[in-house]
């Protein structure tokens, strides 16, 4: 038999099944093997959203997509070019997301009658045999039966453990498929399972069995491959975005010499970022699961107090809880990072899904004149340079900051040309110095060059005061009730956070030149969609550039000048329009919405399509 | 709380601020800030060792009346501050001051998982049992039926038992004291400070505005004998203006008797404060002292106290362990993780 192998730059793959069938951990496996092989990549996991929803049926379907590519890949794709399907539930969930023409791999024995039932087919009816999909090329294959067969001579293995291991089948096969050796997988199995033997060796002959398979049956004569991208030089790995957080706020810690504390209540899509930090307590890092969100924010705010590098973590109902201590840390003036990974809302809303939710709650959600500094992180990899910009500026401006993430960088994973830690910019940190002579009165209030005031931690002698929620006298820190002070400390505790502005970068455009007929200003996650739309976009010649936002709040100073010299400004956002307000707000301009509040990301696609209709109509 | 003693010469008035007291004129939180102002520097530690962190309410204006490093919070959070405070400074003195609003009604939830994780803090609860900075609602601990602002028919609330509540949340130090008596305030607190674990103190207070009077019964000298019991360690329980009753225990019963004919000082419960069980009934003595009849006094003083380690310890043992057999952490180790590839 001939075999031919066909060389690809870009590859969609969505692996689906029930919750139970473990394919987060198939897509895990198989973006590593991916990643180590220099192949760019981008993943995007979709949980469902109850943690046990009834096997087989449609809310329990969990997916992992993952884009890889011999080019620079800006997201997971919009659309997959190979569907894995490990029962009816999974390909009734994502049959519109396959491209015409792709492949479906299924495992046939996800589609017995009890299964298409819980999928909600109708009576009798079986996609695989209706001809409903003509125009994909199905793969069928019966991953259960062939998986237990591989595992006859386990005998101390129950059915049950057995067929746990059939995601292992599908593994090895679509190893097998993009031309893949085994042995990243293998090395993880033996971690996972060293002690317990006769799991592991199951797994590994299943994995085996699945590559085998691809290799001798007959049916299968096309092996693809993916070349290794051409990525700037250097030395890569792969990360996830709560991941890359929490190595963010370790790597500030460790820069400005702050002991890092991390106060959280748990809460999708947050808690990685605790269970990660308390992994690390080499580092010193002291994480505290307190009672609720509140007392989560109250610890960090009483830490920082003590000096330490005080951080939050939650999500959106969470950040409402947290809603009345920012206010407090705003008056107190000492650093915090609350962290917000956003999700669908209002109220619980779509935990698991995503959603740039929470950016008018962090501008304006809080009682009184209250600005705190926001930023905001765009890809996985980028949440680690966000996080400890957070933290900089914290430490530096004496001001709790917000950082928005969420659930789509959260969990998605890309390559990260990670940082050495003697090139990261070093974060200064100065504690008032003790005062021996204790005629002049320490003056908790009094400002720098910056309106910055100092942070003067207990156990310093000579420098006991009282600080507290009330309205402060300026300078003394006095509690005040006179008019003209509270007009003040307003306007100087809003030009306090204005003034960050002199301390980040220029706003730069993403791509694009400086005048045009569009610009596209975007903040979070919607950058790779952004990105590569625009990018397109300018090749087929169009003028439209792409400005995307980190620093949300202040903006960068030039931002008012970028905007002018744009024709028209669209701004694309998942939710019902919440930077656009702000822009609008500050620079008067007409900016135009597209916004999508599905749960799931804006597509490449469906952007290109509007930018098209907005140039077209003019 | 405890905290390691330096040779310090400090005074009571070291610990005054150049703030003017703003509570109203006769309030009884004068008293405790007088007796907290004595306490301190009787126990060696620097003064800017000192935090008192404090939330929302009359007691929770303490804070800027005392010269040591000071936070007016917000309502309910004292607890959740000073425990992230004391988790990352375990080196500092850090005091709670609340109410009985702001550490049983909003901050109720911190109260209670403060004393679980017993961290090494005094905890005072200033209970006048009415909500006297917004000008007279009833509060968590306020007596059933009371009128008040907020209740013209009276209260139909069931209070909280605020020793039984600390017992439940498994306090390590369980106190009562009250404005009225600075010298047994002065004791009272003097212990706290030097219990390792979260001080639970609750002091009667008198709000004279909006309450005044709600414990006379326990200040006044013609009722205060007959209806306060003083606990002392290994002592019997003997009260009254005669010292002519006691609390005997009948198996698990607790019960009042006259002494003389029938029972002696020899059949009375034996206060010991390390006793577990004799606390969870001691806690539950809560009688209405305006009952007619025969009922308990209510007893002040320390009424438990154990050992149990302190959260901001053990979180430091297990950073300290994970660093004596893993090394403290490498950050380009970290950043790097375990695989990696290189593009050329
Ligand atoms: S209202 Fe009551 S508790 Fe408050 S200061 Fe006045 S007397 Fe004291």
């Amino acid at each position: 038999m001939t075999r031919t192998e066909q060389t690809l730059q870009d590859v969609v793959i969505k692996f689906a099944g029930d919750s139970g069938d473990g394919m987060q951990l198939t897509g895990q496996q198989f973006t590593n093997n991916t990643a180590l092989l220099g192949i760019d990549l981008a993943t995007f996991p979709d949980f469902p959203a109850e943690i046990r929803a009834p096997i087989g049926t449609l809310p329990g379907v969990s997916g992992f997509q993952l884009h890889f590519s011999s080019n620079k890949v800006y997201t997971p794709g919009d659309i997959a070019d190979v569907l894995v399907a490990m029962n009816a539930a999974a390909l009734k969930v994502n049959l519109k997301s396959i491209k015409p023409g792709g492949k479906i791999i299924v495992n046939i024995d996800g589609f017995d009658a009890k299964n298409l039932r819980l999928a909600n087919y109708p009576e009798g009816v079986n996609p695989l045999e209706d001809g409903s999909l003509d125009n994909f090329e199905v793969i069928k294959i019966d991953v259960t039966r062939l998986t237990r067969e591989a595992l006859k001579d386990f005998t101390d293995l129950g059915t049950k453990e057995r067929d746990r291991a059939k995601n292992m089948f599908v593994l090895g096969f679509i190893y097998w498929m993009y031309d893949r050796t085994l042995d990243t997988t293998i090395a993880f199995l033996k971690e996972k399972f060293g002690k317990k033997e006769s799991i592991l060796q199951s797994n590994i002959k299943v994995l085996q069995a699945g590559y085998n398979y691809g290799d001798t049956t007959e049916t299968f004569t096309t092996r693809y491959k993916v070349e290794k991208a051409k990525l700037p030089a250097g030395t890569y790995r792969s990360i996830m975005g709560n991941q890359a957080l929490a190595y963010g706020l370790i790597a500030a810690s460790q820069k400005s010499g702050l002991p890092l504390f991390l106060g959280s209540y748990p809460i999708t899509p947050a808690s990685d970022i605790l269970h990660e930090l308390s992994k690390h307590k080499a580092f010193g890092v002291k994480t505290f699961q307190a009672e609720d969100e509140i007392a989560a924010i109250s610890s960090s705010i009483g830490a920082s107090y003590g000096g330490a590098l005080g951080v939050t973590t939650t999500s959106g109902p969470g950040m409402a809880l947290k809603t009345e201590a920012m206010g407090l840390a705003v008056m107190l003036e000492i650093p915090l990072v609350i962290v917000d990974i956003q999700r669908g809302g209002p109220s619980t809303g779509l935990p698991t899904k995503t959603e740039q939710s929470d950016l008018m709650q962090a501008y304006y959600g809080r009682n009184g004149e209250c600005p705190m500094p926001i930023i905001a992180s765009a890809t996985p990899s980028d949440c680690f340079d966000v996080a400890y910009e957070a933290c900089r500026i914290a430490v530096q401006h004496m001001t709790p900051v917000i950082l928005l993430s969420d659930g789509y960088i959260a969990n998605g994973a890309e390559p990260w040309r990670f940082p050495k830690s003697a090139d990261l910019k070093p974060i200064e940190v100065k504690f008032a110095a003790a005062q021996q002579n204790t005629d002049s009165k320490f003056q908790p209030y009094l400002r720098d060059e910056k309106l910055v005031r100092p942070w003067a931690i207990p156990g310093t002698a000579g420098l006991e005061h009282r600080i507290g929620g009330l309205e402060k006298q300026d300078i003394t820190g006095n509690v005040s009730y006179d008019p003209d002070n509270h007009q003040h400390m307003v306007k100087t505790r809003q030009e306090k956070v204005d003034k960050i502005a002199d301390y980040i970068p220029l706003q730069q455009l993403d791509s694009g030149a400086e005048t045009g007929d569009l610009l596209v200003i975007g903040w979070g996650s919607t950058y790779g969609a952004i990105k590569s739309a625009v990018l397109e976009l300018q090749q087929q010649g169009y003028s439209v550039s792409h400005a995307h936002l980190r620093y949300v709040r202040p903006f960068p100073k030039n931002l008012g000048n970028i905007i002018k010299n744009f024709k028209q400004v669209l701004v694309p956002e998942i939710n019902n329009g919440q930077l656009i307000k702000i822009l609008r707000d500050q620079f008067l301009v007409d900016a135009k919405g597209y916004n999508k509040i599905m749960g799931i990301p804006i597509t490449k696609t469906e952007l290109i399509t509007e930018i098209k209709r907005i140039l077209q109509q003019k | 709380m405890s905290a390691t003693a330096a040779p310090v010469n400090l005074t009571a008035k070291d610990f005054a601020t150049d703030q003017e007291v703003r509570w109203c004129p006769g309030c009884g939180d004068y008293s405790i800030l007088a007796q907290v102002q004595k306490v301190m520097p009787t126990l060696g530690i620097p003064k800017e060792n000192f935090a008192i962190i404090s939330g929302i309410g009359c007691s929770s204006r303490f804070p800027y009346y005392m010269n040591t490093f000071g936070m007016h919070s917000i309502h309910g959070r004292a607890t959740a501050i000073a425990s992230g405070l004391k988790a990352a400074r375990p080196d500092l003195s850090v005091w709670i001051v609340s109410g009985d609003g702001d550490s049983m009604s909003i901050g109720g939830n911190h109260t209670i998982h403060l004393l679980r994780r017993n961290f090494d803090v005094n905890f005072l609860v200033f209970n006048n049992q009415i909500y006297g900075l917004t000008k007279g609602q009833y509060s968590p601990t306020s007596e059933e039926h009371k009128i008040t602002k907020s209740t013209p028919y009276g209260s139909i609330d069931h209070p909280f038992n605020p020793l039984a509540l600390a017992m439940g949340a498994d306090g390590t130090f369980i106190a009562r004291s009250m404005d009225r008596d600075p010298k047994h305030l002065q004791e009272t607190l003097t212990r706290a400070a030097k219990h390792k674990g979260t001080s639970f103190v609750e002091i009667y207070q008198n709000c004279n505005i909006f309450n005044d009077g709600t414990f006379e019964i326990f200040t006044e000298k013609a009722t205060k004998l007959d209806e306060g019991l003083y606990l002392e360690q290994d002592k019997p329980l003997i009260f009254g203006a005669n010292k002519n009753k006691g609390i005997r225990l009948n198996g698990l019963q607790p019960e009042v008797v006259e002494l003389g004919n029938d029972f002696s000082a020899d059949d009375l419960w034996i206060h010991d404060e390390h006793d577990f069980y004799k606390a969870q009934i001691l806690v539950r003595m809560f009688d209405d002292p305006h009952k007619t009849g025969t009922h308990f006094p209510r007893p002040f003083g320390v009424f438990y106290e154990t050992s149990r380690p302190c959260y901001e310890d053990e979180m430091a043992l297990q950073i300290e362990e994970v660093i004596t057999s893993k090394g403290k952490g490498d950050l380009d180790k970290l950043l790097r993780g375990r695989e990696v590839w290189e593009i050329a």
